[in-house]
């Protein structure tokens, strides 16, 4: 979806021949690269206290 | 508009819809792959070849590796012995194959000057890097930011302290690897088959 959005900023960028779509695109892809990052360091963080990465299996939080 | 644009497009949306049906993770993976490329040949034909460089570096080559990455060294599932026989047949590869030889005739094609949208009216990179230096200074320091507060989350939330005696289980016994039994020969292998 990230990338749908970049999409479209280097349209509307095209579409005049400025480059702000694609300055706005490379911050796109700087805060999908970070976000990607910590997404995947939870993931492992996951897979190694529980053993599986059901999401079903992560309900230790009770009431 | 260019009938290029229209085919990429196409292969993008297609192969993200398969991306969706695939059961395989690592199949889907690879689609979705294809589709970042497709977007990246169409920003080519729109005229901002930075951003279609970008596109197939950052995101399909660094991005969307991490997660294969990440997708590989959990080996998720007792079941990874099939996933892996049923990953090793050449059929799995004509779909990525299709698409991304209809990409590769694309930016064949339009390598050879017979798009406009190049040479008139592009925005290369020398524009895009006036404009990042220039107006848009201040999102690059944030952006810099940004990366370092991801970088530390990353290594906090990635760093384990391994105790001595796990890493002399690790290193000294077989049973220290839970997957496999130490047995690297034999890792991913359907362990309920072999007798030795």
């Amino acid at each position: 979806m990230l990338n749908a959005a970049g999409l479209a900023f280097v349209v509307a960028g095209s579409r005049w021949h400025q480059p702000d779509g694609q300055v706005m695109f490379v911050f796109i892809l700087t805060m999908a690269a970070a976000e990607v990052a910590v997404g995947l360091a939870l993931v492992l963080q996951i897979y190694h206290r529980f053993k599986s990465i059901d999401v079903d299996a992560l309900s230790e939080m009770r009431g | 508009m260019e009938p290029t644009f229209y085919i990429a497009g196409a292969v993008a949306i297609v192969s993200t819809i398969v991306m969706l049906t695939r059961l395989n993770l690592v199949h889907a993976l690879l689609h979705l792959i294809v589709s970042l490329l497709a977007v990246a040949v169409d920003f080519f034909v729109l005229g901002a070849p930075f951003a279609a460089a970008l596109e197939a570096i950052v995101y399909a080559g660094a991005i969307m590796v991490l997660f294969l990455f990440v997708v590989m060294m959990l080996n998720i599932g007792r079941h990874a012995a099939e996933i892996e026989r049923q990953w090793l047949t050449p059929g799995i590869w004509t779909g990525p194959v299709i698409l991304a030889c209809i990409l590769i005739i694309e930016v064949v094609y339009l390598a050879r000057g017979a798009s406009p949208g190049l040479g008139t009216g592009a925005t290369g990179p020398k524009e895009v890097g006036i404009a990042l230096f220039g107006p848009y200074m201040i999102g690059v320091e944030l952006a810099s930011m940004l990366l370092l507060a991801g970088l530390v989350g990353t290594y906090h939330l990635g760093f384990r302290k391994t105790k001595q005696s796990e890493i002399q289980r690790d290193t000294d016994t077989h049973e220290g690897r839970a997957d496999t039994g130490g047995d690297l020969v034999f890792a991913g292998t359907d362990r309920s088959a072999r007798t030795t």
